[in-house]
């Protein structure tokens, strides 16, 4: 049996394979001791193999007998399984972004990831959200049905936030504003996916990717349809549990 | 040993130099944590590598009471930010010529209370070294020589001034003809402001034995980083990166003597197999923006994330001594000439073109065995950063594995800067 734990800012998510299919998987909130919440779940397959991503992967292998991988090559390894023809990754989490590009067989060959900007990232769709007053599924239907309008110039987190609220208190409805925010993000996104080259074949990987809104958008901007998995925010757990079987 | 090693404190000594004794207390036990966790944590250092940390135990008390010794006996002391100033001359004046770019955060704060905050972490850290009384080696310049290879800097010179004599040197950001002639005028009247401070001329002779001792200080980082480029490597990227350091502060004949002791200690080393790491730990060369002391967060990154670095393509690292000056010079005039053509190698990003660092980029990569190169730029060097645009197209078209970061002395970004390494060697190991 071979397990992945992907321990990423917000939520903890864990992948369980068996003969190459999936037995499990699960996504749970990371809480304030995310060593212990993950040595709890590790803890219901004591015989798995197990690898660990993200964020907090150094954490667990103090705690744990375990070997690690980045979320870099984890989400690689994910989208490429779930989709094999995937050439590039966009993997948008709650702290950072990035984009990998892959060679026909599969190997990273170039990657970028935001700086300590925190525009583009699941945190600032947050931010932004909150400061709107939605919640985040809302947030991306309200987008999704705004009219066209209002564009937000500031993608530093910290000044779009004041231009939001700037905007509101000139009257400006609220899903106008989030549609504004949701295509800044969405034109931040597809520059970093350029940027770095190939768009083909990208697969959209991440919670951030449950947002249909802005993979619409996205779609618009880079003009090339967008993959998403079925549960995107799994991909870098599944990719780390397909590690644990070759490790 | 690693408890041992303890950064000294000297107030009666600082207390003369005028600095804010108070807030500089706690500097030396700030600079023996970092350094004890950083450095001394290595398994299997040289053993020469003992002098080195002997210096950093010194670096506010024992080697800053020498230049003040000489400062006191008529000596100049010449404060610079940049490789380009000729430190030949100041040498051939008798004088102590240090590097005093800034690589510490916890000047910043002062530098901002002044300056903007979007200018780099270097010019800023310098800045607020001097204006907060924090730095002995700020204290004890007689005067500062600034150049104008970056905005940043040419217009922080200006307010520098107020708090220490500031001489600028104009630069050229071409290498043409009519670039060298200007270049060496600024070099003569270098010469000049240095023979003001001692009052005496600095003649052939003088000038011969200033760029003797220099080459041979240049010379002995050469043989060095010759030696770590053997795989297995004989010594690490940060105890290296750490000499390079010590080399823009130290007295130069005597640390080319220590540098050849460890030399031959590494050739030994190399003869029986000695090594710090695997042969099969992945090689990286970093290239870019130079790391003033105490700047060690990316080489400590990479190497905790278990490769090594093997080359600093950097003006703390092969900028500052790829290249010797001719000897062979008959009189002053050709001396100076030979001077310049030296200083006019320099590959800085300033300039424009500046095809000549991409191919010694890509030279220095085969020479140090690496097997990927991360250009390493501080925020708001604009020159380096966009330079880093052609530098990947050159590895791109070689297949050389290359990442371009961008960082400053903040912690907040460490973790982010792990992933990131950590991914670029799971690349390298595909
Ligand atoms: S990077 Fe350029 S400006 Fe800075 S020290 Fe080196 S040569 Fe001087
Ligand atoms: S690092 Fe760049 S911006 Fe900073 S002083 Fe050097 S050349 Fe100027």
């Amino acid at each position: 049996m071979q397990m992945g734990i992907d321990l990423g800012s917000r939520t903890i998510k864990t992948v369980t394979l068996k003969g190459g299919s999936m037995l499990e998987r699960r996504v749970v909130e990371s809480g304030f001791e995310p060593h212990r919440q993950a040595l709890q779940m590790l803890g219901e397959h004591p015989q798995a193999r197990v690898v660990a991503t993200g964020y907090g992967r150094h954490l667990m292998q103090q705690h744990a007998e375990l070997d690690i991988i980045t979320e870099i090559k984890a989400h690689a390894l994910g989208a490429r399984h779930l989709f094999p023809h995937c050439r590039a990754v966009l993997d948008v989490g709650g702290q950072d972004s990035k984009v990998i590009l892959l060679s026909d067989n599969g190997r990273i060959v170039n990657f970028q990831m935001n700086d300590k900007c925190a525009a583009g990232t699941g945190r600032f769709l947050e931010m932004m959200a909150v400061s709107l007053g939605y919640g985040l599924k809302d947030f991306g239907i309200a987008a999704a049905q705004a009219d066209a309008g209002t564009p937000i110039n500031s993608m530093c987190a910290v000044f779009a936030e004041s231009e939001v609220v700037s905007l509101k208190n000139r009257g400006v409805p609220p899903a106008e504003i989030a549609r504004a925010v949701h295509l800044a993000v969405a034109s931040r996104l597809a520059a970093m996916v350029s940027k770095t080259g190939e768009c083909r074949h990208l697969v959209f990987t991440g919670g951030v990717a449950n947002n249909k809104t802005l993979v619409a958008m996205l779609e618009k901007a880079l003009g090339v349809p967008v993959l998403v998995p079925e549960d995107p925010s799994i991909t870098g757990a599944l990719g780390a549990a397909l590690h644990a079987g070759c490790s | 040993m690693s408890d041992q090693f303890e950064v000294k404190s000297d107030p009666a000594l600082w207390e003369k130099l005028g600095m804010d004794v108070a807030r500089f207390s706690g500097m030396p036990p700030m600079l023996t944590n970092a350094y004890r966790g950083i450095f001394l944590s290595q398994q299997g250092r040289p053993e020469k590598m003992a002098y080195f940390d002997d210096m950093v135990a010194n670096i506010h008390t024992g080697r800053i009471q020498e230049i003040y010794d000489a400062k006191v006996g008529g000596k100049p002391v010449i404060g610079t930010f940049c490789v380009y100033v000729p430190e030949e001359l100041v040498v051939a004046a008798g004088g102590i010529c240090i590097g005093l770019c800034g690589g510490a955060q916890g000047s910043i704060a002062d530098a901002e209370k002044i300056l903007p905050r979007n200018i780099c972490p270097m010019v800023k850290s310098a800045f607020g070294f001097k204006v907060g009384k924090i730095c002995p080696y700020f204290q004890v310049v007689d005067l500062v020589y600034g150049e104008t290879t970056c905005d940043a800097k040419k217009k922080t010179w200006e307010l520098l001034d107020r708090y220490v004599p500031t001489h600028v040197m104009e630069i050229p950001q071409m290498k043409r003809e009519r670039d060298k002639w200007l270049w060496l005028d600024e070099v003569k009247d270098f010469k000049a402001a240095v023979e003001r401070i001692t009052d005496t001329i600095t003649d052939f002779d003088a000038v011969a034995a200033g760029i003797k001792t220099v080459n041979a200080k240049r010379f002995a980082l050469q043989r060095l980083n010759s030696l770590r480029h053997h795989n297995p490597s004989p010594i690490s990227g940060k105890d290296m990166l750490l000499i390079e350091q010590i080399a823009f502060y130290d007295e130069p004949v005597r640390f080319a003597q220590k540098v050849h002791e460890l030399c031959d200690e590494l050739e030994q080393r190399i003869g029986s197999g000695i090594a710090v790491a695997p042969k099969s730990t992945p090689r990286i060369m970093v290239s870019g923006t130079p790391m003033a002391l105490p700047n060690w967060k990316l080489h400590h990154i990479i190497e905790s994330a278990g490769a090594i670095v093997v080359n600093e393509e950097s003006c703390i690292g092969t900028r500052y001594y790829k290249d010797l000056i001719d000897e062979g010079s008959t009189d002053l005039e050709q001396q100076l000439e030979r001077l310049t053509e030296r200083y006019m190698k320099i590959d800085c990003s300033c300039f424009t073109p500046n095809d000549d660092r991409i191919a010694q980029v890509l030279k220095e990569y085969e020479e140090s065995g690496a097997e990927g190169i991360i250009d390493y730029c501080l925020q708001f060097c604009h020159t380096y950063n966009i330079e880093a645009v052609k530098l990947r197209e050159a590895c791109e078209a070689r297949d050389i594995p290359f990442m371009s970061i961008e960082t400053d002395y903040s912690p907040d970004d460490v973790g982010q800067l792990q992933t990131r390494v950590e991914a670029f060697l799971e690349q390298i190991k595909g």
